[in-house]
């Protein structure tokens, strides 16, 4: 168990539709880590950037694309794309080269111009892909698979449609707090219940949106760190990464079925508990230690889901976690103290990173109206499509 | 000139009417079995690796969850968007003998309101879209209680 890597600086371009280039959002963002650092850009070592896969440039270039919009200066230059975990895959590259000591200093950059309406696959005929596939047979949009877990929540836990309008009505509450995210309205459950039902039992305000934004980070070694007078920076101290086992029973995106299990029995847990095992075994942490928790809310009721996965209660007792206040600003275990995707939108290489930025200003109590309180312990989690697990623990 | 019949994904589904059946493939050496179909490798990590041979689905089982789309999907989901977007149900449907979830729209005429958790359905043909020369055939699921 290494101490980890130092996280030196934090910064976001704030959320929206603001209709410009992914590279903008990711520069401003790396430019405000920078500063929060007290590092210029010609001192940084290594770039590694989030990819997009949409968007008005190819993402597939990414830190380069950052690189070149900050000004060519000779850095080594990774770009990494993991669906929704790409900014933690892209923290963890940073992070194995600080360990590995290629690099001292290492810029993390995500950005995104998200289309309008729902996601969808890029263009052409291309039946060999499980993504274009569901959406040409089924019509299976992203929504429709938020739909399914929720639905089938209700049918097992018991979870209301309320209870899920009641996670809207929390992040709203933080997000309002929260100048850059793009929502900043507290909404009521009057309201959610109002709003158009979009995936039965989802409506408008159970589902994130999409967005444009933009986050970064500025990594070091702990021993850089110390050089410029950083005696105790929050700290990374894990990045799970990890695939599902097989065979997998859940629906996730884009699958059009689950494994059989006829042939091998089911792993204990699920792929999202899985991933946050993973992280808690890195960190020689466990949920009890946690201050905080950023978690993908998707939609309402995944969030639900994941206060289980990430062990902050058991199995099926997520909603009654909620309704306690626990997981609200000032309960024992807040939960999407950011404000959350229903506060941001979905901006998909920025997000994860993003998560992160939270856990850097609460760890170092700069959270403003929505401090955690004594913020020692933070967790981030999220999942990309196509089995790629993220989680990251830091610690101040 | 009528139109032809034909699948929208290839080799994913064949019979017709009470005969019709979606079709994985099964691993000969640890009996997994695949829907979609795989065709290359046992996907299984304990496996050696076997032959993956052609096998039919359950025709019946029962529902795990369900939704419906009340807006129209993207592209590349065909639909005329000259007409009023009709809502379609979801239903993700657990095989018993497979142990397997397989998700499928169910027939046109079945909402949510007629669905519940646990409810058995069958798989019947169904038509994904028509243009002018070809009927593009799919699957659907059927509550075996609900009249159509
Ligand atoms: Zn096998």
């Amino acid at each position: 168990m290494t101490d980890g890597v130092a996280v030196l600086g934090a910064g976001m371009h704030p959320w929206g539709k603001w209709g410009r280039g992914f590279t903008e959002y990711g520069a401003v963002a790396a430019r405000a880590a920078l500063a929060d650092a007290g590092l210029t850009w010609g001192e940084v070592g290594s770039i590694v950037g989030a990819v997009t896969v949409r968007g008005g440039y190819p993402g597939y270039v990414a830190g380069a694309s950052f690189a070149k919009a900050l000004g060519w200066q000779g850095a080594r230059v990774a770009s990494v794309y993991a669906a929704c975990a790409s900014g933690a895959q892209a923290v963890d590259t940073a992070r194995a080269q600080i360990l590995a000591g290629l690099a001292d200093v290492v810029l993390v950059v995500g950005g995104d111009a998200a289309p309008k309406g729902f996601f969808r696959p890029v263009g052409g005929d291309r039946p060999d892909d499980p993504d274009w596939l569901r959406f040409r047979v089924l019509g299976a949009t992203n929504p429709t698979y938020f739909g399914l877990y929720a639905r089938r929540r209700m049918a097992v836990h018991g979870d209301t449609a309320e209870d899920f309008a009641l996670v809207k009505v929390k992040n709203s509450a933080a997000g309002a707090l929260n100048p850059n995210a793009r929502y900043r309205r507290r909404v009521g459950a009057e309201e959610v219940a109002a709003s158009a039902m979009v995936a039965d039992p989802l409506r408008l305000l159970d589902i994130c949106a999409t967005s444009d934004g933009g986050a970064a980070l500025v990594l070091s070694s702990m021993e850089f760190a110390r050089r410029h007078g950083v005696a105790d920076p929050v700290r990374i101290r894990a990045v799970s990464t990890v695939t599902p086992r097989y065979p997998s029973t859940v629906l996730d995106l884009p699958d059009i079925a689950t494994d059989s299990t006829v042939a091998a029995e089911p792993p204990d847990g699920s792929f999202r508990a899985s991933i946050a095992r993973a992280a808690y075994e890195e960190a020689g942490v466990g949920p009890e230690d946690l201050s905080l928790a950023e978690v993908y809310d998707l939609s309402t009721a995944l969030e639900l889901q994941w206060y289980e996965d990430l062990g902050l209660c058991a199995e099926g007792e997520g909603a009654k976690l909620l309704r306690e206040g626990a997981t609200a600003l000032g309960g024992r275990i807040p939960v999407n103290a950011s404000g959350g995707l229903a506060s941001f939108g979905e901006a998909v290489p920025a997000q994860a990173i993003a998560q992160v930025c939270e856990l850097t200003w609460q760890l170092r109590g700069q959270a403003g109206g929505r401090q955690v309180e004594g913020a020692r312990v933070g967790i981030t989690a999220n999942q990309g499509l196509f089995g790629h697990g993220s989680s990251v623990i830091a610690v101040r | 000139m009528a139109r032809s019949r034909r699948p929208a994904v290839d080799e994913w589904f064949a019979g017709e009417g009470a005969r019709f059946r979606l079709l994985g493939t099964r691993c000969a050496a640890c009996a997994a079995v695949f829907f979609p179909r795989e065709d290359t490798h046992c996907r299984n990590p304990a496996c050696p690796g076997g032959e993956l041979t052609e096998v039919p689905l359950s025709p019946r089982g029962r529902v795990w969850s369900y939704t419906d789309s009340r807006y129209r999907p993207p592209s590349p989901y065909v639909s005329d968007p000259e007409l009023p977007w009709e809502p379609y149900a979801l239903i993700a449907v657990e095989l018993a003998a497979e142990r397997i979830v397989v998700l499928g729209q169910a027939v046109p005429g079945v909402t949510v309101a007629d669905l519940a958790v646990g409810m058995e359905v069958e798989v019947v043909a169904g038509v994904l879209y028509e243009d002018t020369g070809t009927t593009w055939l799919t699957w659907h699921w059927r509550p075996t209680e609900v009249a159509v």
